[in-house]
């Protein structure tokens, strides 16, 4: 009998299979999502120790979110690279899958963990962060939602590049950074607006510039990432 | 050689006149200057902070235009000019921030204020440090070369969100921003009178050889470093 | 119905960091034929394995094979590959590995095919723990399996006896007399007992 030859429905197969095999070694082994999930509750609990009794402005606390949301990502979203590289089994995944599945099905991955994380962490600093209001909640939700995947889609591509260099770990930040500014500045710009209650009209900005990053770069990074993956 | 000489004596004449050519408020001879009013003298510095700051984004599209080369082709010549391309950026960019945060503190009384076209260079800077920190932990060339351009050509791609669209949403203090009364250009401000016009222009040009010579300078350097190290 | 496929080297030449690896290397093998591979450690054994494989591209010169006439591009769905430096993924049971085998190349899932290919390289007992608990000899048998789910034109086997005991042994030469018979097969090894018989060669020693 012979071999299936690559039909268009098999690309999506095998973009399944790699997001679920992320997603089912991960369910094993707990280690991504526990290992932020402490990330988190740490983060937020040092901002209330560091704040005290003291209250801060609800600018600096918009910004403080995204500060915790950013720092999490870095801690968790290069996993998904990193762990082939260290197991040995990136020869295998170039092997076997077309390189469009490996970026698109790691993307699916980090979007999901991505997400799974930022709404844990909004709740927790919700709860625990006094002075922390949001008025506006169709922003808000807006925000975070758009945020998670832009952070997911810029994450993904960076950890990909720095997974085939030596210096993993410091690396991945100072690499992420630069390229998930204007994403930040827009995010925090639009929980600001979020919090003192501004129309969702007000906030079409922020979004447009969102949507058009995403956009931009989950296109050329997919451009981009067979020239980082292959050898 | 001839290039050489051109730039010289461009470069002296845009430094001396732009240093040089006195200020009046009602300018009558060709070499008056016009006195802005709120900048004075300290206005003489738009000859050499532009177009430091214009030099550090024409560096960065070069590295960006040979990285897409090399990635087409595979020829590490070309990433040898984007790498110099990218290390004379950082140069012009280290410049500009300099240059930019003393204006500032002359002009609007503290050197850094994070306005966004103040957040655009500083940007700018972490980009070309993130490159060369990516390029100092690679050690095969292929691979360093690969990852090098495709980091260099995300980058781009995410820095005209920062050129365009940033000062639109923030209000700042360059002019040109969103909250500029004057409503002037994104770019530069074109009140200047025409003289000043051409010496802005001349230093724009000036600046730009100087960097053509500069890089080709660095990419027969590194050419031969290179072959150094083949034979060695 | 059989088959026709060829794996064709022309003039390949690698390089690392400027350094050259080997150059002017050419082969050709077809089906029915075995193409050995020797070269001391270093001369770039699994770096000529991994070029044909189509997973690490050659400063010059190329690799193209043809199957049926057609220039498939696609190693991937072709050719298959087992060795040391190959990882299974050992957190999963290896018919989750073959499942994931399949499913990477976008094709359909087989199971009973997939148990009975483990069961011929001795892994019926383990079907279902993970790889990780494996000795290494087990896991080469699973790298076997690994290799040949999707029935490659061309098997590209380096260091094909390693770790394996003498049972192990034998089924590896049992696969390699039916890969002669289906398609292509390129062996890499120092060992000179691991191939009977081989119709081509090419010896990186004399190709640095």
């Amino acid at each position: 009998m012979p071999p299936g030859k690559p039909r268009p429905g098999s690309l999506l197969r095998s973009v399944r299979t790699v997001f679920l095999k992320d997603w089912r070694s991960e369910l094993r082994t707990r280690y991504a999502v526990s290992a932020l999930l402490m990330f988190v509750i740490t983060t937020i609990a040092i901002i209330l120790f560091s704040l005290g009794s003291e209250s801060a402005s609800a600018d600096a606390l918009s910004g403080m979110l995204w500060v915790v949301i950013f720092f999490a990502s870095m801690s968790g979203l290069s996993r998904t690279f990193v762990m082939e590289e260290e197991r040995g089994t990136t020869l295998t995944l170039q092997l076997a899958a077309p390189p469009a599945a490996v970026f698109f099905g790691k993307l699916l991955f980090n979007l999901v963990l991505v997400t799974g994380i930022n709404a844990v962490t909004v709740l927790l600093y919700a709860l625990f962060i006094n002075g922390f209001v949001i008025r506006t909640m169709s922003i808000f939700v807006v925000t975070v939602v758009l945020g998670s995947i832009a952070l997911a889609a810029a994450s993904t591509v960076i950890a990909a590049i720095i997974a085939r260099a030596n210096t993993k770990g410091t690396l991945y930040p100072v690499l992420s950074f630069p390229i998930m500014l204007p994403l930040l500045l827009s995010v925090i710009e639009a929980t600001r607006k979020a919090s003192e209650g501004a129309f969702f009209a007000e906030a079409g900005g922020e979004f447009q510039l969102l949507i058009s990053y995403i956009v931009v770069v989950v296109v050329s990074s997919s451009m981009l990432f067979e020239y980082i993956w292959k050898d | 050689m001839v290039l050489k000489i051109t730039l010289g004596i461009l470069l002296t004449a845009v430094i001396v006149f732009g240093i040089g050519l006195p200020m009046s408020p009602h300018p009558q001879a060709w070499y008056e200057l016009p006195v802005i009013p709120g900048l004075e003298e300290k206005a003489r510095i738009i000859f050499f902070h532009v177009p430091t700051a214009w030099l550090s984004v024409v560096a960065f599209l070069t590295s960006m235009w040979y990285a897409i080369r090399y990635l087409r082709s595979r020829d590490l010549a070309y990433d040898i000019r984007s790498s110099a391309a990218a290390g004379l950026g950082l140069m012009f960019c280290i410049l500009a921030t300099v240059t930019g945060a003393v204006w500032a503190k002359f002009n609007w009384g503290s050197y850094w204020n994070w306005d966004p076209r103040e957040t655009s260079i500083f940007v700018l800077l972490l980009i070309y440090g993130a490159y060369f920190s990516l390029r100092s932990a690679v050690e095969v060339e292929e691979k360093r070369a690969t990852l090098s351009s495709a980091y260099s050509i995300i980058a781009a791609v995410t820095v005209p969100f920062f050129i365009f669209i940033m000062p639109r949403i923030m209000p700042g203090l360059h002019p040109g921003s969103k909250g500029d009364p004057e409503g002037a250009g994104p770019v530069v401000d074109f009140k200047m009178s025409p003289n000043m016009r051409v010496i802005f222009f001349a230093s724009l040009i000036a600046f730009t050889l100087l960097f053509q010579w500069m890089f080709s300078l660095r990419v027969r350097a590194a050419k031969i470093e290179a072959h150094n190290r083949q034979r060695g | 119905m059989s088959d026709a496929v060829r794996c064709t080297g022309r003039d390949i030449r690698k390089e690392f960091d400027r350094r050259s690896v080997f150059r002017g290397v050419s082969f050709a093998v077809e089906r029915g034929e075995t193409l050995l591979v020797t070269g001391r450690n270093g001369s770039g054994k699994s770096t000529l394995v991994k070029i044909i494989c189509g997973v690490l591209s050659p400063t010059a010169g190329g690799v193209t094979l043809e199957v049926n006439g057609a220039t498939s591009p696609d190693a991937r769905l072709h050719a298959g590959l087992v060795a040391p430096y190959l990882q299974m993924f050992e957190e999963f049971s290896p018919l989750e590995n073959l499942q994931i085998a399949s499913g990477l190349r976008g094709m359909p899932f087989d199971r009973s095919r997939a148990a009975g290919l483990l069961e011929r390289v001795g892994l019926a007992a383990r079907l279902h723990d993970p790889v990780r608990t494996f000795s290494s000899g087990m896991k080469q048998r699973v790298k076997y399996a690994f290799a040949l789910l999707h029935e490659p034109r061309l098997l590209v086997l380096d260091e094909p006896t390693a770790n394996l005991d003498d049972e192990g042994i034998a089924v590896a030469r049992g696969i390699m007399a039916e890969q002669r018979r289906r398609g292509a097969l390129v062996v890499a090894t120092n060992d000179p007992g691991d191939v009977e018989t081989f119709e081509r060669s090419v010896d990186l020693n004399a190709a640095g």
